[in-house]
């Protein structure tokens, strides 16, 4: 996994349907893996197969459709609904995408990318609308993400957008650190806090 | 300006805020199963760090584990190594399991509550996205994905930004027939799928107040479906007499001093929400869904919308939604033939809910062409359905009752629809494959659900009690 990001430049792939949920993204099926490599085979699985048969991919299915590819997502409203399952956000960075552009995101999907370094970037219906139609009407249309600035931009016609983002967690994504290790040293003061603490059995 | 509910219990957890950032929030308790865990416990021996409160950690085997012959070795491969694993690194780390076998196995969501773990005014999470159910003891409970179940392992803290406040008010009686998966499909349908994304949502007015806490959890449970982060209902005598007695329940001087905090966990008269949802219970019908999200819903008596009723760009995914249901714009439910029901999961897989079921089905037979299973959401249900007799009263209806687990809500162990099936379920998630590929699920209430059993195809209970 790449840890840090900053500016991503790449052409994207579209999905423009609303609502896209974990059990899309990485069907349960998939999830009796132990470790956290080896999910992005199984993306989109059931949208991408026949029958979840990867002898037989779905043509038009845009992952399988050699007209797009890219290091960015886009994606209808609400994407990352539905279950906690952190296989999503680790499904969609090993198949290679580090940005999930949509208009809407499901808090829990969130916290997961950014937690891997797939930075999710929230727009407007509005702005991803126009996105898609680039797309749809070039799919060689670069798309520049740019962290340290917080706005997307498509490349050839300059149209773009600002994102927001926690100063926190940006600075954990563009410097490479995770909660985690914040957390840790924080040790002291969870232990002070733990003193203070209301249990009643 | 007074506090929400929410504020109270938020603030008594916030260790420290980064100005313009997240808070360090503490967690009181952490339940964790097989699925999203082993990953954590990797990264635990990766960094070389032991789990850091393992007293306040609870585990058990519920997603994947079969739901028949428990007794036996798990046959899938994969199946039986998750849940070893699980074995091994409660083990190792020091944590309490109650796994495949122990008589407080059970659904994560379903267990907590009936050993007393859940109480009021605590933090809870669990790498489950319906550890929303908890928020019906007054608690903020949240599912998380498999990096903060590491950080909650390691230092019993995440990192969590204040979300916005809804409050959702049922007021009145419900009509005969309603009950609280009406409830929460109804305002899931009202407010869409997205509609409570970023907001923790407190439910309050008469009629949640006068719902069993096993009915609140079920309200509880579905927040997520509408994207929020938590679901909340204040604690009341119905919470306190819920828990008292539990295993795990403080007891004596404890108890007295616990109950007289606990009763301040209301959200203060002047209090203000970002959002406020009025709703008024005599509205509610008994709900079905139609689509592949829980928004998708409609009264038992209604039809799904008309091509002309949808939004422009919420078409293409509307007419994905119906081509994969095998239904059609405008179709009523009702009268839709039925291939399986499945009474389970940790929205409706609890001692009343089987209760209500099998004072239903009684004397009833199920109708031939549709297969019935009912899965108990813990070992201890169970063995209250047999001392009941409800165990005999499902035999005798054609209703198969299975052993505790997750089972047929996410398909992750055998217990899958086929391809193509319509499914009335009381679970949680309607979405494509989420009972198994082609899965065609349709949520209800366990009623509505059992019903369907009778009848063989989509059926307002009402006309049948």
């Amino acid at each position: 996994m790449s840890k840090s990001i900053n500016i991503i430049k790449s052409t994207a792939v579209p999905i423009s349907i609303e609502n896209i949920d974990t059990d899309q993204i990485i069907p349960a099926r998939f999830l009796k893996a132990t470790t956290r490599e080896g999910f992005g085979k199984n993306l989109f699985r059931d949208w991408r197969y026949e029958r979840g048969n990867d002898q037989h991919p779905i043509a038009d299915f845009p992952l399988n459709d050699p007209t797009y590819s890219g290091k960015i997502l886009v994606a209808g409203k609400n994407f990352g609904c539905g279950s906690s399952r952190e296989h999503a956000a680790w499904a969609l960075k090993d198949y290679g995408f580090d940005v999930v552009v949509s208009s809407f995101f499901a808090d829990i999907f969130k916290n997961n990318a950014l937690n891997n370094f797939l930075l999710p970037v929230l727009i407007t219906d509005d702005f991803l609308q126009q996105l898609f139609d680039a797309i749809y009407e070039n799919p060689k249309t670069e798309i520049e993400v740019n962290l340290e600035e917080q706005f997307i931009k498509v490349v050839a016609t300059g149209a773009s957008q600002s994102f927001d983002i926690n100063h926190y967690k940006k600075t954990c994504l563009l410097n490479g650190y995770d909660d985690i290790d914040y957390l840790l040293n924080m040790k002291s003061e969870i232990e002070d806090y733990e003193k203070g603490r209301i249990v009643y059995g | 300006m007074g506090n929400t509910l929410f504020d109270k219990v938020w603030d008594r957890h916030v260790v420290k805020t980064i100005p313009g950032g997240p808070s360090v929030f503490y967690i009181d308790k952490h339940f964790i199963h097989e699925v999203t865990s082993p990953q954590a416990f990797k990264g635990l021996r990766d960094r070389g760090l032991r789990v850091f409160r393992p007293a306040q950690v609870v585990a058990t085997a519920d997603h994947n584990v079969p739901t028949i012959h428990q007794e036996l070795p798990i046959k899938e491969e994969l199946s039986r190594r998750q849940v070893e694993q699980l074995t091994k690194n409660c083990a190792e780390f020091g944590i309490e399991l109650y796994g495949l076998g122990h008589p407080f196995q059970g659904i994560v969501h379903v267990i907590g509550p009936e050993l007393g773990i859940t109480q009021p005014g605590m933090t809870i999470v669990c790498g489950d996205s319906h550890t929303s159910t908890h928020g019906a003891f007054g608690t903020i409970a949240f599912g998380i994905g498999t990096s903060e179940v590491e950080m909650v392992l390691a230092t019993q803290c995440l990192m969590q930004s204040k979300p916005k406040l809804m409050r959702i008010n049922v007021e009145g009686k419900l009509n005969k027939g309603v009950f609280s998966k009406d409830i929460i499909l109804h305002i899931i349908s009202l407010i869409s799928a997205s509609g409570a994304t970023g907001y923790a949502v407190e439910y309050a007015g008469s009629a949640i107040r006068d719902l069993s806490m096993e009915a609140r959890m079920t309200i509880c449970n579905m927040s997520i479906e509408m994207g929020a982060r938590c679901g909340m209902i204040a604690p009341d005598e119905t919470t306190f007499a819920y828990i008292k007695g539990k295993k795990f329940a403080p007891a004596g001087e404890a108890w007295n001093k616990a109950v007289a905090d606990w009763k301040t966990l209301c959200t203060d008269d002047d209090a203000v929400f970002d959002k406020e949802l009025h709703i008024n219970a005599a509205d509610i019908e008994p709900m079905i869904t139609y689509g592949t999200n829980p928004g998708m819903g409609v009264k038992i008596t209604g039809h799904i919308p008309q091509l002309t009723e949808i939004d422009e760009r919420e078409k293409p995914s509307f007419e994905k939604s119906l081509h994969y249901m095998g239904l059609n714009p405008g179709e009523v439910m009702k009268g839709k033939k039925v291939d399986y029901v499945f009474i389970g999961s940790c929205t409706n897989s609890r001692i009343e809910d089987l209760r209500k079921v099998a004072a239903f089905v009684k004397g009833k037979k199920k109708a031939p062409h549709v297969e019935v299973w009912v899965v108990p959401g813990s070992k201890q249900v169970e063995k209250q359905a047999i001392e009941e007799g409800i165990n005999k009263v499902f035999e005798e209806a054609g209703f198969f009752l299975r052993q505790p687990g997750c089972s047929a809500c996410l398909g992750m162990n055998e217990d899958k629809i086929p391809a193509g099936k319509y499914c009335i379920s009381t679970s949680n998630r309607n979405f494509e494959g989420r009972q198994g590929p082609g899965a065609r699920t349709m949520l209800a209430s366990p009623l509505t659900a059992a019903a369907a059993a009778i009848t063989g195809e989509v059926t307002d209970v009402r006309e049948l009690i």
